[in-house]
């Protein structure tokens, strides 16, 4: 499934937006005693610059594989198998080991899954921010590290006692903000957050969206977003990118998805979101994905898919253009 | 009134610091009443954030934990004081579903496993093709087939089937309550709905009833009849689901559910919020009303005694806030949250 997604006009804005990120027809496995786990099959998008995407599919559909392909971080017995992810031009997948390490942190930096507890709990906050500085940056004056994390802390609303805190002094959603404050210590180009508000209560996840937003508006950076929460999604994101057992089966501007779904799959996610809006019938649907070291010939979403046609049996449906800049890969269109 | 079903009066459990920090207390539920109707069934929901004490109170009406002060009642009797043989009946009529869908099953049995037990524990089944047919009765409930997942492994399942199989094996005993202590919180979002239908489907044709233990508002909005909203162990807010949500009260309940992301692109979120420093949440409010540091809405005499819970209109829907004291009608106290809901709605 090779799709080249030709582009004009950047997301929510005229002209047009410059690449930050551009993954082409990527490739990741996990080798599995029964044969390869697909887990991302061929997929290819943009991320144009200032811009969120929203990564949205249930567990296990291979967003999170996508995320840390992205960064490379993908760990045995997975392995990327092919494609390309440029970065600014320049190719991840074949950086060796030393240059990936320039280009991590420094041009692109990850809120990982349940990033709370990824602090390292017998550090200091001051220190933990300013070893990924130093790490990547070379050693700094104290007084210059000191004013810099004071101003990281700043503008993801922490009060400055919290320098010296300990991460068990913090509660979740302090904790989650140290880790946006250490994503964007080094100016990133791109920001991948997996989940980044998943496990904390409703009030505190409003905060943290919050301040990825505000983080967003002053610096200008990129971002993608991981995420199953639609509602959530359609607050932070200006794009949305859907997927489904491995391929990205739709993606478009975020209002044009959320008024006109076009693949049945994303037409589903978006009937499921529970309102508090409006009580309304539940919709059910009897769902199980296929084995993903055996995907069906034809569409993927075949055993699920309420509209399933002959074709869908045979023919894989690519990714194509139905309405200006929104992309879908299905045969009803 | 007939005697209810399921009856908590009056109820608090302290847990006190372990060797570390002993002397500390902690409230976890603090005078919490509740009552499930014997009929018809219906679905409560107990919703709240981490360390409201939902948890809590599941685990103390299943029978883990025992209570510090107050009584649970079933059908009238305390279930502290039930002799074995009542117990035995209890632990059969009142069933669990618990969060994890992974966690429950022992990976090195097939499925079956968590059926048979409960047939050979209970004396369901005189002999096994009895008791096959059984299973396959309260599979069909949850919309599965036996001999498509019987004989798996609990890894070859998806999380919703194992979830449904969860529901399937409390409904295997007729329970006449089932307590689901976030069954989909771990379900995918397209799956949810199935698990959520199976509950309503339970409770209209078999006439059970379900305490629903959730932090997410809008499942709970969606299938619940009654709601208690807690707040560090307390009742802030309870009534009927679909008057507190759509016209909540209390200030922590409207905070809340402001903060709920509406999935709607042209709806942004526009006020902002903020949380209170660390200083002020950790001050602890030992006498006076817990979301004291945190409420918009504050008056003084918050601090002084815990408000009780107050009665909104003729419905049972009532919130543990004073500014909807009768004795004392704060009447701009009333007008403000007036103004700032209609601020609300017309932004």
């Amino acid at each position: 499934m090779t799709v080249t997604v030709n582009r004009t006009g950047g997301p929510g804005k005229a002209g047009v937006g410059s690449h930050v990120l551009e993954v082409r027809d990527l490739r990741v496995h996990y080798a599995t005693p029964l044969g390869d786990v697909i887990a991302v099959n061929g997929v290819s998008l943009d991320v144009y610059e200032g811009e969120t995407l929203g990564l949205v599919g249930e567990s296990g559909c291979g967003k999170s594989t996508l995320a840390m392909s992205i960064l490379r971080l993908v760990q045995p017995p997975g392995r990327i198998v092919s494609g390309q992810v440029l970065l600014l031009g320049t190719d991840l997948v074949k950086l060796s080991d030393s240059e990936l390490r320039h280009v991590r942190w420094n041009q692109v930096a990850l809120i990982p899954q349940g990033a709370m507890n990824s602090l390292n709990p017998v550090m200091r906050v001051k220190d933990q921010i300013g070893e990924s500085i130093e790490t990547h940056q070379g050693t700094r004056s104290r007084a210059e590290l000191k004013e810099r994390i004071l101003r990281l802390l700043a503008m993801v609303g922490l009060p400055s006692r919290v320098y010296t805190m300990y991460p068990h002094e913090l509660s979740g959603g302090m904790k989650q903000r140290v880790c946006i404050a250490m994503a964007i210590a080094l100016t990133p180009s791109i920001i991948v957050a997996d989940e980044p508000t998943s496990a904390l209560d409703v009030v505190v996840q409003r905060v943290i969206a919050q301040t990825l937003l505000d983080v967003k508006r002053t610096l200008g950076v990129s971002m993608i977003l991981i995420g199953h929460d639609m509602g959530l999604m359609a607050q932070l994101v200006d794009r949305i990118a859907v997927m489904y057992a491995g391929n990205i089966v739709e993606i478009a501007p975020v209002r044009d998805i959320f008024a006109e779904p076009l693949h049945p799959y994303t037409q589903l996610l978006l009937a499921s979101i529970p309102s508090v809006k409006e009580r309304k019938p539940l919709v059910v649907t009897e769902g199980l994905t296929h084995d993903l070291r055996r995907p069906p010939p034809g569409c993927i979403f075949q055993l699920r898919c309420p509209f399933v046609m002959d074709k869908c049996r045979e023919v894989v449906p690519p990714l194509r253009e139905l309405r200006p800049n929104h992309f879908a890969a299905c045969h009803l269109y | 009134m007939s005697q209810p079903l399921l009856e908590v009066r009056d109820a608090t459990k302290i847990y006190r610091g372990g060797f570390l920090r002993a002397g500390q207390q902690l409230a976890a539920l603090q005078n919490f009443n509740l009552t499930i109707p014997e009929k018809p069934a219906t679905i409560t929901a107990i919703a709240g954030e981490s360390g409201s004490g939902k948890t809590t109170l599941a685990n103390l009406i299943l029978g883990f934990i025992s209570l510090t002060s107050g009584q649970i009642l079933y059908r009238g009797q305390d279930i502290s004081a039930m002799s074995p043989q009542q117990k035995l009946q209890y632990t059969r009529q009142v069933q669990a579903v618990f969060q994890d869908p992974y966690a429950v099953y022992n990976p090195f049995y097939r499925v079956k496993h968590i059926f048979d037990l409960v047939v050979k524990n209970f004396k369901l089944a005189p002999n096994n093709h009895a008791a096959r047919e059984l299973i396959e009765e309260a599979l069909k409930m949850v919309g599965m087939r036996g001999e498509e997942v019987l004989e798996k492994y609990p890894h070859q399942l998806s999380g919703g089937q194992r979830q449904r199989m969860m529901v399937a094996r409390a409904y295997l005993l007729r329970p006449s309550l089932i307590v689901a202590d976030e069954p989909v919180s771990m379900v995918d979002a397209s799956l949810r709905a199935m698990i959520l239908d199976i509950m309503l489907k339970l409770r209209e044709q078999q006439n059970i009833s379900f305490l629903y233990i959730t932090h997410d508002l809008s499942t709970a909005y969606q299938v619940c009849d009654d709601i208690y909203i807690l707040y560090q162990g307390s009742i802030a807010e309870k009534g009927d689901t679909v008057r507190v949500i759509e016209n909540p009260k209390h200030p922590y309940v409207q905070m809340l559910i402001e903060s709920i992301p509406v999935p709607d692109p042209n709806q942004k979120w526009d006020t902002d919020v903020t949380l209170p420093s660390e200083e002020e949440l950790l001050s602890h409010v030992d006498v006076g009303c817990r979301f004291y540091p945190r409420c918009p809405h504050r008056m003084e005499r918050c601090l002084i005694k815990q408000p009780p819970l107050f009665q909104l209109d003729s419905s049972d829907h009532q919130a543990a806030c004073y500014l909807y004291d009768p004795a004392v009608p704060s009447a701009q106290a009333q007008d403000e949250i007036v103004e700032k809901q209609a601020a609300n709605k017309a932004g």
